[in-house]
């Protein structure tokens, strides 16, 4: 094995252009000739549009020209990517998303008007100059109220604030109920799952380009997946043929998932482009990016658990209100049915489930996955009642998951919601993580505490997600309306060197790095020798992009389809250069031998052979080495973890702290262990802060209270502790070449309950045994506010 | 308008500037250095930080023309003239320190600054120093990391590190 192959903690070559201030991010690129774009957003949640007089506006210096939603009649509204059929059989409510806002605005922050100007100064100085009549209308922010009869309606055209009513397993609803009213225990609780902002610390950014030598559009957007906003936004809202139009995303300063989506700006600025025949360039602020991003989570949920005498799980019962905001985001739809209900079945074999989920429109910017999607929600919901069912019951949380983990012999297990799980080992990870972090000293540790004033607490998470997204023939009976392969093309040049061209897209995974290992691995070059091209649609195949874990277990296993078509072809060659039949030749270390002999060709002989085919097969095998493969899963990937969390809460205060915290995860076969490892710290950021510090708080008028981050707490260095991380337990995915399942949402999947669930065990173990749960973010104030009320 | 000009990694630059011009913006459009990232409008990220006189200021609240004839260093002036990284910078990689890169230019300036301060902290030192650059990536662990290593100090019960 080279030593830059795979399990390999190679170091990340494109860190030299980020350490040395060499990245090149959408905002670094600057056209020449370019105008700016501001845009005039809405001020109020909810409002008719009486006029628009941009005269005073367009006169001021600089002003290129105003535009509004009658500059783009001709145009689609924001297409929603995932159509949810209801649980009776009817489609969900799917209003029109338009550019800029047509009669109405919806949301805080709804885009108007966008001003074009030679400089951004300009263009904002000219909004201020734009006399805008709206009358204010009674905004509707809260779900239960959005569902009452009488509510005020965010879209008028529609019957009703409710997106859709969506039952799963709806057969099993009558089962479930009778295995609730039959169980000899039942526990309940109410949850909120609070409402976040994404915040990658890049905010978006479009730049329009039109070149009328070729007529091509060129688009350099902020994106995790230049395919996807070229499709969506070429088919459905520009009308643009895909030949015409190129999408550029550079380096991207993080996702996250909120850079998943087809943004209005991105539209705007490639058609203005066109018309004003110039390049033009939006740069969101981080204010801007808090009412315009898509936001995340935001469920408000009842879970129950029914358990037979001996404690083993019958049945659970999930009823969800779900937050559309105003518009459908590009998957919104999906991420409380098909990323939630599916995992409702969660590490335990649970028989019956049943997930009810209405998905509601409210005047609050659009809600669709972050890190995660769906399934934070339901092992939220999942390790919340077990974690309670515990303390109802009085027995030993861990025993009480052991007892109804899927056992590792098992697999492949079957579901109660659909999916099929192909491997796991629940009780390994679990043990590794109370072996890693003391839990048998926890006691101790707790008593030290205690004489220290604090109260010491352990939460435990075991979760299980789904990743690898997808099967497309699956997705699609679901409502997808897309493929979900992934793509590589492997292009060896004439000197061995060779170009990977991935339809996945880097925002800080380190694919230049890892998916080299894997080639590497496999042909026995160094990895130097090989780069990744990805993020432009004009030089890659078309893929789908990078979300929902799925770039190593998708496009990965595409790269190896593609690599094992390159080495089957260059064993052709070899055959022929070394007159030994294709069946003796053997690839080791790079080199090309014939079986029991001393006759070898090395890597660089073969490829030059077949850019340069003198010596070659020609009648039988074309020249040149460049394969081409798409890889459509099977199934899900399902990564799997134990997550153990250590606090203190300081009794006067009510504030919590993290003392330690502990993953133990299966992420399947690991390609490049150091990468995976930060990959699951940002994940434990990202959930600790779920759980510890962020919200998104609108207030009754839909306006955004937490839109900067000065409001919106974002875990800082001093708030998050040392990682102890293992992933040792692996099981490998059974049905993708590599192995591999997905690492970059567990820790925002995992941590949140157990972060909670650590908080209630501090108050229980003082005396507080009142504190059922305290909905998240588990700020100071409302621990106090529990701990001190009767 | 008015020509600003100042001191900008050993190298004399001048550009054009309003009044109303933030130092983050001349340095990115004026002079073309876009290594410094603008990452908030309320100088809470620190995405922007560069050295104005040796003192670590947030570029985007400040005034180009403030600074006029200072001697400012970005990211673009810390790794050595020929490429090598300073020993920050390598730490950063050998221990993974940074994912989509966008905080890493502040965050460098600001770990260079404390190393200068105190070129042995704690955990807890470097924590509370660097609390004014925000990380959506790492979750800290390989900043703290990385600082540490930098520093000389043994941070092998911290994880993976990086093959050569």
């Amino acid at each position: 094995m080279p030593k830059d192959g795979i399990g390999a903690s190679t170091k990340r070559r494109e860190d030299i252009r980020f350490l040395t201030g060499n990245g090149r991010y959408t905002d670094d690129i600057n056209l020449r000739g370019q105008a700016y774009v501001h845009f005039l957003r809405s001020e109020v949640a909810h409002g008719r549009i009486r006029s628009i007089d941009t005269s005073a506006a367009s006169a001021m210096p600089g002003v290129i020209r105003i535009f509004t939603a009658e500059d783009f009649g001709h145009a689609g509204g924001l297409p929603c990517g995932w159509l949810v059929t209801d649980r009776f059989g009817e489609p969900m409510q799917e209003p029109k998303h338009p550019i800029l806002a047509e009669g109405k605005v919806r949301h805080v922050g709804d885009p108007i008007c966008g001003i074009v100007a030679e400089t951004l100064e300009q263009a904002r100085d000219a909004a201020e100059a734009i006399e805008l009549d709206i009358e204010e209308l009674p905004a509707v922010v809260d779900m239960r109220k959005a569902l009452e009869d009488n509510s005020v309606k965010v879209h008028d055209d529609l019957t009703s604030n409710l997106c859709y009513d969506w039952g799963f397993v709806e057969e099993n609803k009558e089962a479930v109920n009778a295995a609730f009213a039959e169980a000899a225990h039942v526990v309940s609780v109410e949850l909120t799952n609070n409402r976040l902002c994404a915040n990658p610390m890049e905010a978006r950014v479009a730049i329009g380009d039109y070149d009328p030598w070729n007529e091509q559009h060129t688009l350099y957007t902020t994106s995790q997946n230049p395919h996807v906003i070229r499709l969506l936004m070429g088919a459905f809202v520009l009308s643009l043929p895909e030949h015409k139009l190129r999408i550029v995303a550079p380096d991207v300063g993080g996702g996250f998932g909120s850079k998943i989506y087809h943004y209005a700006e991105e539209a705007f600025c490639t058609h203005v482009a066109k018309v004003l025949r110039q390049p033009v360039k939006w740069t969101s602020t981080r204010s801007e990016a808090f009412i315009s991003d898509a936001h995340a989570r935001d469920h408000v949920s009842k879970v129950e658990l029914a358990l037979d005498k001996d404690h083993n799980f019958l049945a659970i019962r999930s009823t969800t209100l779900a937050n559309m905001g105003a518009y459908l985001s590009t998957f919104a739809p999906s991420v409380p049915t098909w990323l939630h209900g599916t995992l409702m079945a969660g590490p335990y074999k649970t028989p019956l489930v049943y997930v009810n989920v209405k998905a509601v429109f409210t005047n609050t910017v659009a809600v669709d996955a972050y890190r995660g999607a769906g399934r934070p929600e339901a092992t939220f919901q999942l390790e919340r009642i077990i974690d309670k069912a515990a303390r109802e019951l009085g027995v030993d949380g861990v025993e009480l998951r052991r007892k109804n983990f899927i056992k590792p012999e098992q697999f492949p297990y079957q579901t109660p919601v659909a999916v099929e799980y192909d491997s796991g080992n629940f009780h390994a990870t679990m043990d590794k993580m109370l072996e890693l972090s003391n839990y048998a000293n926890l006691d101790k540790r707790v008593e030290e505490s205690r004489k220290k004033g604090k109260l010491r607490g352990f939460g435990i998470s075991q979760y299980i997600e789904a990743c690898g997204i997808a099967p497309s023939h699956l997705v699609g009976q679901l409502g997808a309306r897309a493929g979900l392969y992934e793509t590589a093309t492997v292009r060896v040049n004439a000197t061995g060197s060779i170009s990977v061209l991935t339809g996945c897209h880097s925002h800080g995974q380190g694919h230049e790095t890892s998916f080299p290992q894997i080639v590497a691995d496999m042909i026995g070059i160094d990895a130097s020798q090989i780069d990744i091209v990805h993020g432009d649609t004009a030089t890659t195949p078309m893929g789908m992009g990078t979300y929902g874990s799925r770039s190593m277990a998708v496009g990965g296993s595409a790269l190896v389809k593609a690599t094992n078509k390159i080495i089957d072809k260059a064993k052709k060659i070899a055959a022929h250069l070394l007159e030994a039949s294709e069946a003796d030749i053997e690839l080791k270390d790079g080199k090309f031998s014939v079986a029991g002999t001393d006759k070898s060709v090395d890597w660089a002989g073969v490829t030059l052979a077949a850019y340069v085919p003198h010596n070659y097969p020609l009648e039988s095998l074309e020249p040149g080495l460049e394969e081409t493969a798409f890889y459509d899963p099977n199934n899900f990937t399902f990564p799997s973890g134990c997550y153990g969390c250590e606090i203190e809460v300081d009794p006067d205060t009510g504030k919590v702290e993290i003392m330690a915290f502990t993953a133990a995860d299966d992420f399947g076969v690991v390609i490049n262990p150091m990468i995976v490892e930060g990959q699951v710290h940002g994940g434990l950021a990202q959930g600790i802060g779920q759980a510890l510090t962020e919200n998104c708080v609108y207030d009754e008028n839909g306006q955004l209270l937490t839109g900067s981050f000065m409001d919106y707490t974002m875990p800082r260095a001093d708030d998050l502790p040392v990682f102890k991380v293992d992933h040792s337990c692996f099981t490998p995915c059974t049905h993708n070449p590599l192995g591999a399942k997905g690492c970059g949402e567990a820790g925002a999947i995992g941590a949140p309950p157990a972060v909670v669930n650590a908080v209630i065990d501090a108050l229980h173990r003082a005396g507080h045994t009142h504190v059922q749960h305290i909905n998240m973010p588990v700020t100071p104030a409302r621990v106090w506010a529990a701990m001190n009320s009767k | 308008m008015n020509k600003i000009s100042m001191t900008v990694n050993g190298k004399s630059v001048s550009a054009d500037a309003e009044g109303r011009t933030l130092l983050s913006t001349y340095l990115r459009d004026g002079l073309g250095l876009t290594g410094t990232h603008v990452g908030c409008d309320t100088s809470q990220c620190g995405a922007c930080v560069v050295h104005v006189d040796g003192q670590v200021v947030k570029s985007c609240s400040v005034l180009a023309m403030d600074v006029a004839g200072a001697d400012i260093r970005t990211i673009e002036g810390v790794a050595a003239p020929d490429g090598t990284l300073s020993t920050l910078q390598q730490a950063f990689q050998d221990h993974h320190g940074l994912q989509c890169g966008f905080c890493t230019p502040g965050m460098i300036m600001s770990a260079a600054a404390l190393l200068e301060e105190n070129p042995k902290p704690s955990e807890a030192e470097i924590r509370h120093y660097l609390e004014g650059n925000i990380c959506r990536c790492t979750g800290y662990h390989n900043i703290i990391k990385a600082v540490m290593a930098a520093s000389g100090q043994d941070v092998s019960d911290m994880g993976t590190i990086a093959a050569e």
